[in-house]
């Protein structure tokens, strides 16, 4: 158990592609931290810089108090899990949670009570003799993850280790991911392209794009204050209305839609774009101060919910709406109340509001 | 009727099962007809060869070939093993199968070490001038021992190595096959292996024998078969090596045996000659069959 911090952190391959630009993370001790972002956004490399398969351009990184930039995977205390699991075709399941405490010359006893417990921990204890050509993909992933606990390292490293699994299984594995770390608790750095993965396991996540961190911060506040545009469109399905516009006293004036009502304090005639969460719209049949005409398109029914598919104006704009909440008859109203929207620097994507 | 029949009776007699399981396609008795046919063509010499083994010398030299059975079997074969032949004397079945065996495994075993670790060291390690070093080695393939024999002569007799188990393998066991397919081979195997056993602790000489090793047993088996076929019946570079008759292998002690026995007696002695051609043409036989049940059971048993 270890405190993990990246001090300006960067990666920059021998043919000059930068994959990584200085990344800054405070990890505290026992944390949950999930590194999400689009694919060859610099995550998983920065994942295996930690685990020190990548060698760092420059920068530090401190795993406790050592600074690990140039020692060996086996000397950093971390354990990894691999998105294709890989186990040791040729070793029974016993011998693939044992062969990294056989490497460091720990007693046989010790190694075999660590291995067992590990393994009645995550229900293997009756496939210890089998080899993973024998197991179902959720029990391989369970060795993958014996193999890492039974090291009992400071950091656990998890790369995408949910993607090969079928759906149903995924959240299940979610969640027992989630209740061993909480139980183990070791602090733990988890990469994923799924956002759903990264809300609910995450103590606080790091959103990465093109090898920048958009932002760092709980679930919670990477989905109601959204730092930039990006993380305000990468994360939440469906994802945020985004329309583009300028400010204007008392609002912000779109093209071809009107004057979103909003109470900001931003100097007027500079372009923004101005984002809405999907269910923080209603549908109404009278206008105020506060709607805005809608023309309803098509419904998609998700059983809990349904989307609504509709434009303002001329841009396309999606509502969600309780599965209680009905689709009203006749002329609609989108209303677009002023605290629910965010308000983002159409040129440097940064938030304003 | 019948029809109605098999279906008013509801079990099925055994008899009806036999027949249809037994029931065989034309196209199958043809194939088969074929491969019998040619299996005993391809087996015909060897039995031949069996058969006249039991033979004394005379029947041999009056008649040629013989088939059928004589009574000279055992003693045909104590000869070939036992007796010393030779300007010296100091050769007979018994040492050159166990020079023979030398070579076999010597040969077999050196070629898997020495391509394995080539092939390591071209796919896992990154270092300069690796991809030109494996087609230098590739091209080796255009060059077979026969056609850098003299050459190699020279350096071998040079290191005085002439007339010696290292002098007979050594300059054998370059194989440029073996390293190729270890290669791909090696190639298939998931990086993420060597990544985890790096967290593991293992460094390359662990993660070569605890991983790389068990995993290429299939490709191990398979190219020792090869290899030892191949080594055992080498006949131009031990005839140019071992002068020594000490050193001699059976492959080439056949004709030796042959020729010396006739230089002695009036009755040139063909039939132990051919008890010592079927005692040599035994230890492959054996090698595949054993292997090949292991083999099998890697490949279907898919540990990859």
């Amino acid at each position: 158990m270890a405190t993990v911090s990246l001090k300006t952190l960067q990666k920059i391959y021998p043919n000059g592609f930068q994959a990584v630009h200085g990344a800054d993370i405070e990890i505290a001790d026992g944390e949950f931290i999930v590194l999400v972002g689009p694919s060859g956004c610099g995550k998983s490399t920065l994942l295996r810089m930690i685990a020190g398969l990548e060698e760092i351009t420059s920068g530090d990184l401190l795993i406790g108090d050592r600074q690990v930039n140039d020692l060996d995977p086996a000397d950093r205390d971390i354990a990894m899990v691999f998105q294709n699991y890989a186990l040791y075709p040729h070793m029974t399941v016993y011998n693939n949670m044992a062969y990294g405490l056989r490497n460091r010359k720990i007693s046989k006893e010790n190694i075999d009570k660590s291995v067992r417990e590990a393994a009645s921990l995550l229900n293997l204890a009756e496939y210890l003799d089998r080899r993973p050509s024998q197991l179902s993909g959720g029990q391989r992933q369970r060795v993958a993850m014996g193999r890492a606990i039974v090291r009992e390292p400071a950091l656990f490293l998890f790369d995408e280790p949910l993607s090969n699994l079928d759906a149903k299984l995924r959240n299940q594995m979610r969640i027992e991911i989630r209740k061993l770390q909480r139980q183990l608790g070791t602090t733990s750095i988890y990469v994923t392209h799924d956002q759903v993965e990264a809300m609910t396991m995450a103590d606080r996540i790091v959103v990465l794009n093109a090898g920048n961190i958009e932002q760092i911060g709980t679930p919670d506040e990477i989905y109601h204050r959204p730092a930039s545009v990006f993380v305000a469109s990468f994360m939440g399905a469906p994802a945020m209305n985004m329309m583009e516009g300028k400010l204007a006293s008392g609002g912000i004036e779109i093209e071809g839609v009107g004057l979103l009502k909003s109470d900001h304090k931003l100097d007027a005639n500079s372009n923004v774009s101005v984002g809405v969460r999907p269910e923080k719209v209603k549908l109404t049949t009278k206008a105020n101060g506060i709607t805005q005409p809608f023309i309803h398109d098509f419904t998609e029914e998700l059983g809990a919910a349904r989307l609504v598919h509709g434009r303002l104006g001329n841009k396309p704009f999606v509502v969600n709406l309780h599965q209680e909440d009905e689709v009203p008859q006749g002329e609609l109203y989108a209303t677009l109340s002023p605290d629910t929207l965010h308000i983002f620097d159409t040129e440097t994507g940064k938030r304003l509001r | 009727m019948a029809v109605t029949d098999t279906f008013s009776t509801s079990p099925p007699s055994p008899a009806v099962t036999t027949k249809k399981r037994f029931r065989l396609k034309r196209e199958t008795v043809v194939d088969h007809a074929i491969l019998i046919l040619g299996a005993l063509f391809m087996l015909f010499p060897v039995v031949l060869t069996l058969m006249t083994s039991s033979y004394d010398n005379l029947a041999f030299a009056r008649s040629g070939l013989q088939f059928g059975w004589s009574d000279q079997f055992l003693e045909n074969y104590e000869r070939a093993m036992f007796e010393t032949s030779g300007f010296t004397g100091q050769i007979d079945g018994l040492s050159m199968l166990k020079n023979s065996l030398i070579l076999g495994f010597g040969f077999a075993i050196g070629k898997i070490a020495i391509s394995m670790l080539a092939a390591y060291a071209i796919v896992y390690f990154r270092f300069r001038f690796a991809t030109l070093s494996f087609w230098i080695i590739f091209t080796t393939l255009l060059l077979p021992l026969e056609v850098r024999i003299l050459p190699s002569y020279e350096v071998v007799q040079g290191l005085g190595m002439g007339n010696t188990y290292g002098g007979l393998i050594i300059p054998l066991i370059a194989s440029a096959t073996g390293t190729f397919f270890f290669r791909q081979f090696f190639r298939s195997v998931p990086e993420e292996l060597v990544e985890a056993a790096r967290i593991d602790g293992a460094g390359p000489v662990k993660f070569f024998i605890d991983i790389l090793v068990p995993l290429s047993k299939t490709m191990i088996a398979a190219l020792f078969i090869i290899m030892f076929v191949y080594g055992w019946n080498q006949y131009l570079w031990p005839t140019l090596i071992t002068t020594d008759e000490g050193m001699f292998t059976l492959v080439r002690g056949i004709k030796n045996i042959i020729q010396s026995f006739t230089d002695s007696s009036s009755v040139p002695e063909f039939t132990v000659g051919f008890a010592l051609t079927m005692i040599t043409m035994l230890p492959p036989v054996l090698i595949v069959i054993f292997f090949q049940s292991w083999f099998v059971k890697g490949l279907t048993e898919s540990d990859k």
